[in-house]
């Protein structure tokens, strides 16, 4: 198949179920062009971090869900806003899986890799496999640029990439050249090789091009000038694949089947914003979103700054102690309260979520994580806050934990964090992280009237009476006896006037106690009333489709699909491997100690040096196998497996190895 | 990984479409019927014991408070008290209104998120020269930046007490206390340059022994719309004893006190001896009566927009608190920021009418058939 179908082999990308390319199409001149019928498909984009390809990325991916296949999304960007142009530290990638089936990750290595200058062909060639198809802008492979990252001759020229399918493409010439009538000078010119090179793709691909084409007029309304450049460049890199000799085939990947419904693409912090605005709607409560920049959690204040029409205020606070501070006294006031940050920040927000521990309000607060300790690895991604997000405040301060899974599953997973939040009036973290925050998959669009109901009662009357038998008071701390949650009474509430604060209070009356008999109660009972939030979570999911696994993984957050898709390869390979996946990490399901020790085995992939393990040892003495990794991406999913499969063959001696599975299609 | 349809299973029962916000507070406010605003000083007290040290000035600021708010016609459940940490910020728990005792240095914070979210209600900040210039400094100048709807209370002891007597950032310079044996370092802030600095649209200043003066900038900061700062003097007798006495004392008092009232040129002194004049950079300085035409004396305008003249009665006095300027500096009319928030809610849902189906299905949705 090498030649006519370049770079893609059965055993790196799946299987091309037209096994000989059908000759469809033929371009002009007699050119005659085949198409090539794929499963799936991983493409990567590098280049500059001025050269677009997050834009361009996310344009492939809209066009890839329109099609109507199933996708998944790593986007990979430097901290630095714009490095020094050509350098290793300015290279942005995007990195897109798609296919005819359901899919789990972003894919392991791409199949085909796209470089639009020498440091991002540098910096991304290790991940390209052998016969990976590689297509170069060849204009900026110029001795200057290549300089710049330490090659001595031009790795396009000199066959050291003779390994894989090499197409030298003078993207930025045949951008300026297509712009030549445009109006716009060489450099403004330039800038539309993005284009270019994803209108190529969407050939290569046989993507629709409508939506881009709306998409760029929508995006530069107001200059005109620019979205006809952007949109003739598009054309022109189209236009270029169905003639050119230099691709002689384009690829067609199936729309996966997918459940019947309404769909669209959304990333992980697009879908927490709808959730919030979703929960601030279900619960009839105004939304009061307190935040200070910080990434990868920005773009949830961004989202939320558009829905002002929803009763959704946002408050760019001076800082993140007082974007947590402005949202509890919102909470006060009888607000769905909202903080977003990421990992330095719930470090500054600590005291005040104790505070929000000790006063019983109902309070959101979002965790995208992102590579640490201290400034860390902004852009990249980790699951290194749990034991903070767990246990980083001072005393016996218990928070409600809930982790998504996925890019989409970031809108349920915030309803369920704020359902908790509003029914036992305590402060709840969402732990997401920085690969759900800016990853993105096809998500199926909820109706509305089927969102649960989180509407709350407030206090509207006295519910006791003081000590020496006065009737008519009203007790802040008098509790739910089955959830244990205190009344919520907003300001304005005639009768009810009461204080509360960090101090520690009194059963009931609330007002401060320093006596230890009841400063022991109130710790209990604090306690209490979040691990009583286990009675209300559904029992633990375990997927063990053979019904005979010895060896349970287990794991949590955006970890999810890498693990999933590690487990299809085992079982693929004839073993048995059972997957549990937490939401709630604090409380934990109650079924989960008795599901952990059906199993002979129990393996627990973290990207953070074991916490969750950690967690799981103490709890249930369960002697977790633990395996790390802390690269800032997430897990590929072929390593997970064979971490898997030692774990299972040395349980169980059985099954042929790992590579002869059937095919690696099913990923 | 998408393949299985959208399943909200989150073990609550679906309810009905809520399509109002903010509905459930107003109901539960509308619950209790018409508003009490007919109150006496003894509805604003608590069933708590008042627990701060016998003779403090504390106690001479709450009852002040207690006395004055019935006469501002607002229900106590409508009046929220929001504190940080020392002395001073014990407050709430004295009264009857809604309070919280939060942490320190945030009040300011946590009362923007309040005031914000709730407009229809009076907000007050509670705080010290702690609490309010140390830690929850930045809290402080950006509150007052924004010009939240809120009155903060910041009583200036220039010493911290609930610690038990470290100095303080308005302590003055050489002061001895625990953790200075030789004598602070410190430059020490003025709260009134400090606000002022930070353009804030009211700022006053008041003595905790004295009823009438501390009762009339209490009232008009309580009618500002936006934030109202006072900066009250308040007596440490513990830990920094004395410390106001050159102001109190009925000899030295009016020696060194500069009343300040709109619209009367600023005189002062026994006799109206003193006055103050501008001087030859635009500033102010302090000048004897009689050695200066009439029209050269500054007549006060609180309502300057330009903050320098404000400013520059600040900087009258010193450390030693020599011609300190008491009553109200500066009160301009700027929209308050929970108002604007509001507005632009408001003008967002006129625009376009919230539509949760519509904003979830965005541009690029697709559907699949069966």
């Amino acid at each position: 198949m090498t030649g006519t179908n370049p770079g893609i082999s059965p055993a790196e990308s799946g299987v091309a179920t037209g096994m000989d390319p059908a000759t469809r199409s033929s371009a002009p001149g007699g050119l005659v062009k085949s198409v090539v019928a794929l499963d799936r498909v991983v493409i990567r984009l590098a280049g500059d971090s001025g050269d677009g390809m997050q834009l361009t990325g996310g344009r492939f991916t809209s066009e890839t869900a329109t099609f109507g296949n199933d996708l998944s999304t790593l986007p990979n960007f430097p901290a630095e806003i714009r490095a020094p142009t050509g350098t290793l530290p300015g290279v942005s990638s995007f990195q897109l899986h798609f296919a005819d089936h359901d899919i789990m990750t972003p894919g392991d290595a791409p199949d085909v890799l796209v470089v639009m200058n020498p440091a991002a062909l540098k910096a991304n060639l290790v991940d390209l496999p052998g016969g990976g198809l590689l297509i170069a802008d060849s204009d900026e492979f110029t001795p200057r640029n290549l300089a710049k990252v330490g090659y001595a001759s031009n790795p396009l020229e000199d066959g050291s990439l003779d390994k894989w399918q090499l197409v030298s493409v003078p993207l930025t010439s045949m951008t300026t050249d297509a712009l030549a009538d445009s109006g716009l000078g060489k450099k403004e010119a330039e800038r539309s090789k993005n284009m270019f090179t994803l209108g190529l793709l969407s050939w290569m691909y046989h993507r629709p091009t409508e939506g881009t084409i709306r998409f760029l007029e929508r995006q530069f309304r107001r200059k005109p000038q620019i979205a006809a450049a952007n949109i003739a460049a598009f054309r022109a890199g189209f236009n270029y694949g169905e003639t050119t000799e230099a691709f002689a085939v384009s690829y067609e990947v199936k729309p996966a089947p997918m459940a019947p419904g309404k769909y669209r693409h959304i990333s992980g912090n697009q879908a927490l914003a709808y959730g919030i605005v979703a929960a601030g709607q279900r619960s009839g409560l105004p939304v009061f979103l307190g935040a200070y920049p910080i990434t990868p959690a920005s773009d949830i204040l961004h989202e939320l700054s558009k829905h002002k029409s929803f009763g959704v205020r946002t408050f760019q606070a001076e800082d993140e102690i007082a974007g947590i501070g402005a949202a509890l006294g919102a909470s006060f006031g009888g607000a769905l309260g909202v903080t977003t940050t990421s990992g330095p920040g719930v470090a500054l927000k600590a005291e005040t979520i104790g505070l929000a521990v000790m006063t019983e309000l109902p309070l959101l607060i979002v965790d995208v994580q992102r590579g640490g300790p201290s400034t860390g690895l902004p852009t990249k991604t980790e699951q290194s806050d749990l034991l903070q997000a767990l246990f980083g405040r001072n005393g016996e301060a218990p928070v409600p934990v809930i982790a998504p899974r996925s890019p989409g599953d970031c809108f349920d997973a915030t309803l369920e964090a704020t359902r908790i939040a509003l029914t036992y009036r305590t402060p709840v973290i969402l732990l997401s992280d920085g690969y759900l925050a800016n990853g993105a998959e096809p998500w199926s669009i909820p109706a509305v009237d089927e969102l649960p109901d989180l509407r709350v009662e407030f206090a509207t009357a006295p519910n006791g009476s003081a000590e020496d038998g006065t009737e008519g008071q009203f007790l802040p701390y008098l509790r739910d006896p089955e959830t244990l949650a205190r009344p919520w009474a907003v300001p304005g509430t005639a009768g009810l006037q009461h204080r509360i604060g960090g101090l520690e209070k009194a059963d009931k009356t609330g007002n401060i106690s320093y006596d230890p008999a009841n400063h022991d109660f109130m710790t209990r009972t604090r306690q209490a009333k979040i691990d009583g939030i286990a009675a209300s979570i559904p029992p633990t999911e375990v997927d063990d489709p053979d019904g005979d696994a010895s060896v349970a993984v287990i794991g949590w957050g955006s970890t999810y699909g890498p693990i999933g898709a590690a487990c299809r390869r085992i079982r693929a390979s004839g073993r048995s491997v059972a997957q549990v996946h937490l939401r709630h990490l604090n409380p934990l399901p109650a079924d989960l100690g008795e599901i952990l020790a059906r199993y002979d085995r129990v393996v627990c992939p973290e990207m953070n040096l074991g916490q969750l393990a950690l967690l799981l040892r103490a709890k249930y003495l369960v002697d977790v196998h633990s395996h790390t990794q802390v690269r800032g991406l997430p897990f590929r999913a072929a390593e997970l497996a064979a971490v898997l499969q030692d774990v299972i063959d040395s349980t169980t001696p059985t099954a042929a190895p790992l590579e002869a599975a059937p095919n690696g299609a099913v990923l | 990984m998408t393949a299985t349809p959208h399943v909200h299973d989150l073990g609550m029962p679906a309810g009905p479409d809520v399509t109002t916000v903010a509905g459930a507070i107003d109901a539960s406010i509308a619950a209790n019927g018409p508003k009490q605003t007919e109150l006496k000083a003894k509805d604003l007290k608590t069933d708590q014991e008042v627990r701060w040290c016998p003779g403090c000035g504390d106690y001479v600021i709450l009852n002040a408070v207690q006395s004055f708010l019935p006469s501002l016609g607002i229900a106590r459940e409508d009046m929220v008290i929001v504190s940080g940490i020392g002395c001073s910020s014990r407050f709430p728990y004295y009264m009857n209104t809604y309070g919280m005792h939060s942490i320190h240095g945030r009040a300011p914070a946590i009362a923007t998120g309040l005031a914000a979210s709730r407009p229809d209600l009076s907000v007050w900040v509670v705080t010290g020269d702690g609490d309010a210039l140390s830690i929850g400094g930045n809290h402080l100048i950006h509150t007052l930046r924004r010009n939240v709807n809120l009155t903060i209370l910041l009583f200036n002891n220039r010493i911290y007490g609930l610690t038990k007597g470290q100095y303080s950032p308005t302590s003055e310079v050489g002061k001895v206390t625990k953790s200075t044996p030789m004598g602070s370092l410190d430059h020490p802030f003025n709260p009134v340059s400090l606000a002022l600095g930070a353009d804030a649209t009211f700022v006053g200043r008041a003595m905790d022994s004295d009823r009438k003066g501390l009762t009339d900038v209490l009232r008009q900061a309580a009618e500002h719309q936006g934030t109202s700062l006072v900066e009250i003097y308040q007596n440490c007798n513990i830990f920094n004893d004395g410390a106001f006495e050159l102001l109190k004392d009925p000899t030295t008092g009016p020696m060194w006190t500069i009343p300040l009232v709109h619209g009367e040129p600023l005189v002062f002194g026994p006799g109206g001896a003193s006055c103050v004049v501008r001087d030859d950079f635009g500033g102010l300085r302090i000048a004897e009566t009689n050695q200066v035409d009439a029209a050269q004396i500054v007549v006060h305008d609180a309502h300057r927009e330009d903050p320098s003249y404000a400013f520059a009665l600040s900087r009258l006095s010193s450390q030693d608190l020599r011609y300190t300027p008491m009553g109200v500096f500066r009160k301009v009319s700027k929209p308050s920021y929970d108002r604007m928030m509001t507005d632009q809610l408001e003008d967002a849902a006129a625009q376009e009418p919230a539509d949760l189906d519509a904003l979830l299905a965005g541009n690029d949705s697709w559907t699949v058939s069966a």
